[in-house]
């Protein structure tokens, strides 16, 4: 067998543990605020932790401290609310996505590039024209306001990424299934549909992350009366540096969790099956 | 079963016309070669029989029946791809099946049916195996299984060969002779392969920019070519500027500039008339300098001048000079000419076409 020779396994460990320090160490500030319950300068470490906030957090124990609040409530409307965008970005973006990808639409570039747009200018001066507009439909401040705003934002994840998985499915593949007798309907459901599953989740899931963590048109739009995790983050953090801690550790861990299948299903068979 | 016949299909890309105004009858149980340089049109033709591409005129008749507006899944026909395009999430027996399911037919029929296709195509037992766990050679077999299992009327073959290796296209090509052969199915083969075209076909169709350049035999298509065009596609060919000045028994006379006379066979052409002579080079005979010849064989002797030969192995590939003609022939390796020597040729007339300038 060949060995490595020490110093670049040496090497190998101190990249590792800078790679860890980048990554997780922002990661390890958050959780020793999140367990923080008395920390006074000069200390490097907490003098005090226990679960105190989390529980606060939670719902579990009440508290009059300043900028406590259950995030429970916002929890359960962030979900809500990134469950209906992804629903309706989804409805959108694969039939405009697989349109874009299979059949030569005049100005198909220029389409694409709309989606983009939300996403190309400075957010704040489009979401207060959008709050003008949305107050004089009576949209301002509901959900459905905020619905429409996560699905203005998210929807370039959704049809940029739905149409290059359908671009990368060869269209002889639905010919072919076509040439034994399957109708277009059902060559799309059981050959192009199956092969574009794990793009098509990929493209839901950041739909899905783009709203749980959507900031900027959610605080002109939705606020005061639709309260998102990230909008209770942001009134925690200029208070009490424990609830936000808390509040955006629950907010990596649903990215964390789809991050992981997304890589899990991107490693599955269906990649190498492509070429 | 069923013939195939196209009836002046038009197919037009914006002003290009891919294909112009194109009939073409395919006799039941034949197979047709569609052969041609890429972007001569015959893949258009192809898709326009198997209903992926819509004509903008004439009509396509599979049988009896018209299918010019039926979509492709109810046109019975049999699709094989130059890049295979099995299903890879699919084993080889779904591959295999999904056509039979979509008949509903019963589950123990299509395992006897798939069965029998792989059989066919000696893949039995890959049964289980993914696309992408089977080599180049081995996915076309499927493919070609996938597109039998059905039975189809009329089997679409689209350059199904070009992406193998050269051993392994020279041992398919005979393969789907040889398939062809025993059920006899009506077969439509695009290629821009000559050699492929000549081996495997019933009939020829050389198409250019759309249009039919010529249909035949392998053999006449080679040594009868009709123009140009498909002399020129057909392999390496000597073509040599004259008119046509005389006629002579079952032969033209033509003449070139430099005063050199050489007789051939042609049709359809006047005296007076701006002609090319094709010759191949493996059609020009060297003569010992003692031969003589009477009769037929007197016709087109004539001195050249060895300007170039270079050994290839086989055979010696000279460029001869006769005249100010440049013409290319082969040579035996038995009889070695050398640069600068003189040479005594024959180029037998039956095998020199007159062709239209």
């Amino acid at each position: 067998m060949f060995r490595k020779p020490v110093f670049i396994i040496t090497a190998e460990i101190v990249l590792l543990v800078l790679l860890f320090l980048v990554i997780l160490g922002p990661m390890m500030s958050l959780l020793i605020w999140s367990i923080a319950e008395r920390w006074y300068w000069p200390a490097s470490l907490p003098q005090e932790v226990g679960f105190e906030y989390w529980k606060q957090a939670l719902g579990l124990q009440k508290s009059l401290a300043i900028g406590a609040v259950s995030i429970v409530p916002a929890f359960f409307l962030s979900i809500f609310i990134a469950i209906v965008v992804v629903i309706i970005s989804m409805l959108i973006a694969i039939p405009a996505g697989y349109a874009l990808a299979k059949y030569r639409i005049p100005f198909g570039a220029f389409i694409l590039f709309l989606f983009l747009m939300p996403n190309a200018f400075p957010q704040q001066p489009i979401f207060v024209n959008l709050l003008h507009i949305f107050t004089r439909w009576g949209l301002a401040g509901t959900v459905g306001g905020v619905v429409l705003v996560h699905i203005l934002v998210g929807l370039v994840f959704g049809v940029w990424i739905t149409n290059a998985t359908f671009k990368s499915i060869p269209p002889h593949l639905e010919e072919a299934a076509r040439s034994v007798g399957a109708s277009s309907t059902k060559a799309f459901f059981k050959i192009t549909f199956p092969l574009a599953a794990p793009g098509l989740l990929a493209s839901a899931v950041f739909v899905f992350i783009t709203s749980l963590d959507e900031f900027t048109g959610t605080f002109f739009v939705g606020l005061p009366f639709v309260n998102t995790l990230p909008m209770t983050l942001y009134s925690a953090s200029g208070y009490n540096m424990q609830f936000a801690s808390v509040i955006a550790i629950i907010l990596l861990i649903p990215s964390i969790l789809f991050m992981t299948l997304i890589q899990k299903m991107l490693k599955a068979e269906y990649v190498g099956g492509m070429g | 079963m069923s013939g195939l016949r196209l009836v002046n299909i038009v197919k037009k890309y914006g002003k290009l016309a891919a294909v112009d105004n194109l009939s073409l009858e395919v006799k039941e149980g034949e197979l047709l070669t569609l052969l041609g340089p890429s972007g001569c049109g015959k893949t258009t033709v192809l898709r326009s029989i198997s209903g992926f591409v819509a004509v903008d005129n004439g009509d396509v008749f599979i049988g009896n029946r018209r299918v010019t507006d039926v979509p492709p899944e109810k046109r019975g026909i049999g699709l094989v791809f130059q890049n295979y395009a099995l299903w890879p999430h699919m084993t080889v027996f779904q591959n295999l099946a999904f056509g039979l399911e979509l008949k509903k037919m019963p589950k123990e029929k299509i395992k006897g049916k798939v069965e029998e296709s792989l059989a066919m195509v000696k893949l039995e037992g890959h049964e289980d195996r993914y696309p992408r766990q089977l080599s180049g050679g081995q996915q076309q077999r499927v493919a070609l299984a996938r597109a039998l299992v059905l039975e189809p009327d009329i089997l679409l073959l689209d350059e199904p060969l070009s992406n193998l290796d050269a051993l392994l296209r020279e041992q398919m090509r005979f393969e789907i002779a040889q398939i062809h052969k025993q059920f006899g199915i009506t077969t439509v083969y695009v290629t821009h392969d000559q050699t492929e075209a000549m081996v495997i076909s019933d009939r020829i169709a050389v198409l250019d920019k759309g249009r039919m350049m010529q249909l035949g035999k392998p053999v006449d298509i080679y040594s009868r070519p009709a123009n140009k065009f498909v002399a020129g596609f057909m392999g390496t060919t000597n073509f040599i500027h004259g008119n046509v000045s005389d006629f002579y028994d079952d032969y033209m006379v033509v003449t070139t500039k430099s005063g050199l006379s050489l007789y051939g066979k042609g049709s359809g052409l006047e005296k007076g008339q701006e002609v090319d002579v094709a010759i191949r080079p493996e059609n020009i005979d060297f003569m010992s300098a003692s031969q003589t010849s009477s009769g037929k064989k007197s016709l087109n002797v004539f001195d050249a001048k060895v300007v170039r030969a270079s050994y290839v192995g086989e055979l010696i590939d000279y460029q001869l000079e006769i005249k100010d003609s440049l013409i290319r022939a082969k040579g035996d390796v038995k009889r070695r000419l050398t640069e600068g020597e003189t040479v005594k040729i024959h180029l037998d007339p039956d095998q020199l076409s007159v062709l239209r300038g």
